[in-house]
């Protein structure tokens, strides 16, 4: 920047350093995919190199998941808003047993990336796709939208119960055909499929004493947990959480951070985050996207500790976003 | 650094809060102008307390009980003339009837607007097509209604001679004008509901794996329902207080005439009044001579309208809030 972009009258400031030079994002064609040897490689093992800080730190005593199945299998998917392509050939895994994040700067298409895997895109008018997306070997786009959405459900950035009961709202998402809502026949089986999802949300010992009472009175954290109860309430393969902790405070991102963790084991999570450390604290893998490329996939470790990509290393360092 | 117990609040002495802010610091034009909003605001509450009071005032003469229970008789001495059960009765037919029909068609309208709106130049269409209806007087429409159903097609709705000339002149006949009359509000209403509910919410029940229909079933409309019932009630209000089309369609007859037939068929496709056409009628701006009595019934109109205007007040700020524990009142 020369001099004449300052106002004149503006005092000139004195630089005792020059400024620290601002680095180029390299351009380079293929993402780097680390691919573990075996499943659950890596995760837990101290790296040589780390740093000790708490803050930083995983939970060391955290095991890895007892069985890693590939569940999805995203295929050189290329994603649009009209004639703008925010995803450009991403190629990416997702395993039960793991927790999937995906991280990069605002812009970076990790969001659509996300909804893509439910079709949640499609309801945005324009959207235009090409490459596959499988879940368990069949095309996503082969089932029903409606059934892949019971097998693949997300939960957002923004609590969003229902303006219902908390027990209307996770039985909303059981029913295969809605009751109505008036003297509404509650078989045992749905009673107990209700606190079943509550139980695994973490949420049911706070709610418990009054399931009738309306959604809306829930705190935040404990809303984004209804929402959490309310997408495994239909037993989901997959779980999508597009950024669930954004909205909330430290006290309820921590709890929901253990949820998450504790719900590897039995379905599959993708979460999308701006927060690294989280990124850190919750993934088994690891994806950064950087303007709708994949730069760099592998183990949380090897990608916030070790990145291969220069692009990584500036984005995990802080040198943008 | 020595341990310090952590308070909950700041020691009492050393709270400070901030005054109130007074007029009297702002200039000069903008407390004139704060004097004239005063006024105006205190002047329209004046008029509106003015015209309850003084149909109270002038109708109380004539305002017992027995009014609500007797017919109206057409007659030239005050004392004689009855009361208006049947022009109460009338109000109701004619209000069930217009807002039965408009409100699942206006919610549906609504609904389809908001949520589908495909294809894009019939929701276009549709659109145009209810501001139209929005600013259609209504004693057009009540021309155009007596035109429509005196044809033979119609002859269902209201009596016919023996001839077979259809007279077009029924509470049925009315209460589709009326109908018409209440669409635009209540579909207005219900849109603007429906576009204020957050799009996270339709999300939330699609990545359920839920259709649009269940969506709109299960969640959007019961989440809506203070907004369904503002413009439910709106429509009423306009129903009740319409004079043009009663006057038209019912004729000046204030006692209740069946078409004959079935007993309640037999109202509904005959004829008679409502408080609206009663007022006129008996007030000396028509050919009554019994202007205490129309007082009295105008006063009674008023209520029934200011309780509908309390209602949709309360409803609507329910609405606004965005959080009505609809499930508590179940």
């Amino acid at each position: 920047m020369s001099d004449r972009d300052y106002h004149p009258d503006l005092p000139v400031r004195e630089h005792s350093a020059p400024p620290p030079p601002i680095r180029r994002i390299v351009v380079d064609r293929h993402p780097h995919v680390a691919e573990p040897a075996s499943a659950g490689n890596g995760t837990g093992v101290a790296i040589p190199g780390r740093p000790a800080t708490p803050s930083l730190a995983r939970s060391a005593a955290r095991p890895p998941a007892a069985n890693v199945v590939e569940r999805m299998r995203v295929e050189s998917v290329w994603l649009a808003y009209g004639d703008n392509w925010v995803v450009r050939d991403v190629s990416l895994p997702v395993r039960q047993g793991e927790v999937l994040a995906l991280i990069g700067a605002s812009g970076s298409g990790k969001t659509t990336l996300l909804r893509s895997l439910n079709r949640l895109t499609e309801i945005t008018t324009g959207a235009a796709r090409a490459g596959r997306i499988t879940l368990d070997g069949a095309d996503i786009h082969e089932f029903e939208v409606t059934e892949l959405r019971r097998k693949v459900s997300m939960v957002f950035q923004q609590p969003n119960p229902f303006p219902m009961s908390i027990f209307d709202n996770v039985g909303y998402a059981l029913a295969e055909r809605p009751q109505g809502r008036r003297r509404r026949r509650r078989s045992a089986a749905i009673e107990q499929a209700v606190v079943d999802a509550l139980r695994r949300a973490g949420l049911y010992d706070e709610v418990a004493e009054n399931l009738e009472r309306s959604a809306l009175r829930l705190s935040g954290g404990q809303q984004q947990r209804l929402c959490i109860a309310r997408a495994l309430a239909a037993e989901p393969e997959v779980l999508l959480l597009d950024e669930p902790c954004s909205a909330l405070d430290p006290i309820s991102t921590a709890t929901i951070e253990e949820l998450i963790v504790a719900l590897r084991e039995s379905v599959a999570v993708v979460i999308v985050t701006h927060n690294l450390q989280q990124a850190l604290r919750v993934a088994d893998h690891v994806a950064f996207m950087h303007l709708g490329e994949l730069v760099e996939y592998g183990p949380a470790e090897q990608v916030f500790e070790h990145p291969v990509e220069q692009r990584t290393r500036d984005y995990v360092s802080g040198a943008f976003g | 650094m020595a341990s310090t117990q952590l308070l909950d609040a700041p020691p009492p002495g050393t709270i400070a809060r901030p005054k109130r802010e007074t007029t009297a610091a702002w200039p000069l034009v903008d407390r004139l102008c704060h004097a004239v909003c005063w006024i105006t605001g205190i002047g329209l509450c004046l008029v509106a307390a003015w015209i309850v009071l003084y149909m109270l005032v002038k109708g109380i003469s004539a305002l017992n009980l027995k009014l609500f229970v007797e017919s109206p008789a057409p007659s030239l001495r005050e004392r004689q003339s009855g009361g208006f059960l049947d022009p109460l009765i009338g109000t109701f037919i004619i209000t069930a009837i217009g807002v039965g029909i408009a409100a699942p068609v206006g919610v549906g309208i609504a609904t389809w607007l908001t949520e589908y709106a495909r294809p894009r130049w019939l929701a276009r269409t549709v659109e145009s097509g209810i501001e139209t209806l929005a600013g259609v007087p209504s004693i057009v429409l009540a021309l155009f209604g007596l035109l429509i159903f005196a044809r033979g097609f119609f002859s269902f709705l209201s009596a016919s001679t023996n001839g077979g000339s259809v007279s077009g002149k029924s509470f049925l006949a009315a209460g589709l004008l009326m109908a018409v009359l209440a669409l635009p509000l209540i579909v207005g209403t219900v849109r603007e509901a429906l576009l204020q509910l957050p799009s996270r919410t339709r999300e939330a029940s699609f990545a359920l794996g839920k259709t649009r229909a269940t969506t709109i079933r299960h969640v959007l409309l019961p989440s809506i329902r203070p907004g369904i019932a503002g413009g439910v009630v709106l429509g009423m209000g306009r129903i009740i207080g319409d004079t043009a089309i009663i006057v038209v369609m019912l004729g000046a007859a204030p006692k209740l005439q069946g078409a004959g037939g079935p007993p309640l068929l037999s109202t509904l496709r005959g004829t008679g009044s409502t408080l609206t056409s009663y007022v006129y009628g008996f007030s000396p701006a028509g050919e009554g001579n019994s202007p205490h009595k129309a007082y009295a019934a105008a006063f009674v109109l008023l209520m029934i309208v200011l309780a509908l205007n309390a209602l949709v007040t309360r409803l609507s700020r329910g609405l606004s809030l965005g959080s009505v524990d609809w499930t508590a009142k179940q």
